[in-house]
């Protein structure tokens, strides 16, 4: 990468820069200084974190906040369902769209393109007009507060189809037309030369799709009501709704959402960053 | 490779099953949970319906009560218009500036990224609710800088209450947005900058070109198909802004802050008129069908593709 090269030699920048690079830092604490926010809050009293001037480094630290907020509101079992969802329905989104899109990339059948513009078509249907709808199938499925509602629906994507199928297509025939000429099928083909060899553009998109559906709020709040079925954002915003002014408590709950994710941004930024953007850039059409 | 061994990959019967088969899985995933609703939805946006008693018709009464009757509607895609044309203008223009800075061959970058980008991977809801205590009137961090700077300066100001006045509550729906979305632009920014040719760049140094000049007339028309894809996403995800101002604000004070989608959540999952909602969710869906088409159109008007096609 360029940018890695160039920050990597050490010549003197000319004063432009430096002053860019100041205003850069600065910005970058204004970016911090939500996580700091909380993070300070989450070890206070609830006296502490209510006065003025604000003490940013509380002391004693308050670490029994934690304790509290894992007591009040099981986070463990909201760990658990998001873990559980965003691998499931990652894994089987990954299944059904690198088939798909082995089959639109790589074979020839009738209507194939049509079907292939079909799918592109519906990219640009919004969630909001197929949410009621998807709402009532899930209820006449008696999918209402189950996992299959959480994964089900999410396990479909025509943007992955469509990203990994774009893919697929830079990998030479002639591996296909090899593997064939030994007797190979096009299940076999798909399993042990294309997949193999397109482990970044899966992972990439692996990453794409696991993020948003980690992140996903309003279908998990539609098709959920009990306690154990609630993932990460839902939980933390029961847990916003039943505490609604202890903010001690309620930042100590943030963190404890945030803090494992940030964590596995901060070590695999590289791909996980390459992942979205690559994802993103690639719904150009 | 002869005649016979080329056809054999050109068009295969056999192939017609396996390549349905591929397909399958996926299709019928998207049967199920895309094609038919769409139809399905479009027929509930012709009744009157709770989800529970009997639907009843009623043409396109939805729709033209929208327009008509229906003032919360008309407030909340005020809003969500006030809140499009405030966002994506703020965002491009930051994501811009900071994707050029971060370009420059500096040290530090790769960590300043990280920086820039750690929002984007946090959950809306955790992203809102910290944002929910920092614009707390009395305690949260934004009053307590503004009373630093009262006191310090013996300003005339006292810190609004940003979440209960209807015009500071959409500001910080902004800001919050702001912070959550700008370094997703950036990177997208970033990658569309790295893709311009250097040797435009130094050909015009040469030529005694500016820096200045050069960002005009070489970095800005060869990053316009990033400007123009970004400029739609950005749009697109405005229009359909929810979680931000839902967990932030409940879309209050009154409906001050409430966006579209959070109206068709209400409509549907409070107040159970699925009939009203599924119109609101078309009438959004057309919005931003128009809003993409008018914006894909005008776009040769400003958009440079070096290849002379336009993708």
């Amino acid at each position: 990468m360029r940018s890695a090269r160039l920050s990597r030699s050490k010549g003197l920048a000319p004063p432009a820069h430096l002053v860019v690079w100041m205003l850069l830092a600065l910005g970058s604490v204004l970016m911090l200084l939500p996580f700091a926010w909380t993070l300070s809050t989450s070890l206070k009293t609830p006296g502490q974190a209510f006065t003025y001037p604000i003490v940013w480094i509380p002391n004693p630290p308050i670490w029994d906040n934690y304790l509290r907020a894992v007591t009040i509101m099981p986070f463990g079992r909201f760990y658990a369902n998001s873990l559980f969802v965003a691998t499931c329905a990652t894994l089987l989104e990954l299944l059904t769209a690198s088939l798909a899109a082995f089959a639109f990339a790589r074979m020839r059948f009738w209507g194939r393109d049509q079907l292939f513009i079909i799918y592109l078509a519906t990219l640009m249907i919004p969630g909001q007009v197929t949410l009621i709808p998807s709402f009532l199938i899930i209820r006449a499925l008696g999918w209402y507060d189950t996992y299959q509602a959480l994964i089900i629906p999410g396990a479909f994507s025509a943007f992955g189809t469509f990203l990994l199928r774009q893919h697929f297509r830079t990998l030479p025939m002639e591996f296909d037309e090899a593997a064939q000429i030994d007797g190979a099928s096009a299940l076999w083909i798909w399993w042990c030369v294309v997949m193999p060899l397109s482990k970044p553009a899966l992972a990439t998109f692996a990453i794409f799709s696991f993020l948003g559906q980690w992140n996903s709020f309003l279908w998990p709040l539609i098709v959920t009501r009990s306690m154990e079925m609630r993932t990460l954002p839902l939980g933390l915003s029961m847990f916003q709704s039943q505490f609604s002014v202890q903010w001690n408590l309620l930042m100590a709950g943030t963190v404890i959402a945030l803090a494992p994710l940030l964590i596995i941004y901060v070590v695999g930024q590289r791909w996980i960053i390459r992942g979205i953007a690559t994802g993103a850039a690639s719904s150009r059409l | 490779m002869t005649a016979r061994q080329r056809s054999l990959f050109r068009w295969r019967p056999d192939q017609q099953w396996a390549g349905y088969l591929f397909i399958l899985p996926s299709l019928l995933g998207l049967i199920v949970f895309t094609a038919f609703p769409v139809v399905f939805s479009l027929v509930i946006s012709l009744f009157e319906w709770n989800m529970i008693g009997v639907a009843r018709f009623v043409g396109f009464d939805n729709y033209t009560a929208l327009f008509t009757r229906d003032r919360i509607f008309q407030e909340v895609s005020w809003n969500t218009v006030i809140f499009l044309v405030s966002i994506v203008p703020l965002q491009m223009i930051f994501s811009l500036v900071l994707a050029v800075a971060l370009n420059l061959p500096m040290r530090g970058m790769g960590a300043f990224r990280v920086i820039y980008y750690m929002p984007v991977v946090t959950t809306i809801v955790a992203a809102a609710l910290i944002f929910q205590w920092m614009f707390d009137r009395n305690y949260g961090v934004v009053s307590a800088v503004i009373w630093g700077l009262v006191e310090r300066w013996n300003a005339p100001l006292t810190p609004p209450d940003w979440l209960n006045h209807p015009g500071w509550a959409k500001a910080a729906v902004v800001i919050l947005t702001l912070w959550k979305n700008v370094g997703f632009s950036t990177i997208i920014f970033l990658a569309g900058l790295q893709s311009i040719p250097r040797d435009l760049h130094e050909a015009a140094a040469i030529d005694g070109a500016s820096a200045w000049q050069r960002f005009w007339s070489i970095t800005l028309p060869m990053l316009s198909p990033t400007t123009f894809f970004v400029f739609i996403i950005l749009c697109i995800g405005a229009f359909q802004l929810f979680g931000e101002s839902f967990i932030l604000t409940r879309g209050g004070p009154g409906y001050a802050t409430m966006t579209v989608v959070q109206y068709i959540y209400q409509s549907a999952f409070e107040f159970f008129r699925m009939g009203r909602a599924s119109a609101v969710a078309w009438a959004l869906f057309a919005a931003i069908f128009c809003f993409t088409l008018i914006q894909w159109r005008l776009q040769k008007r400003w958009v440079y593709y070096e290849t002379g096609e336009r993708s």
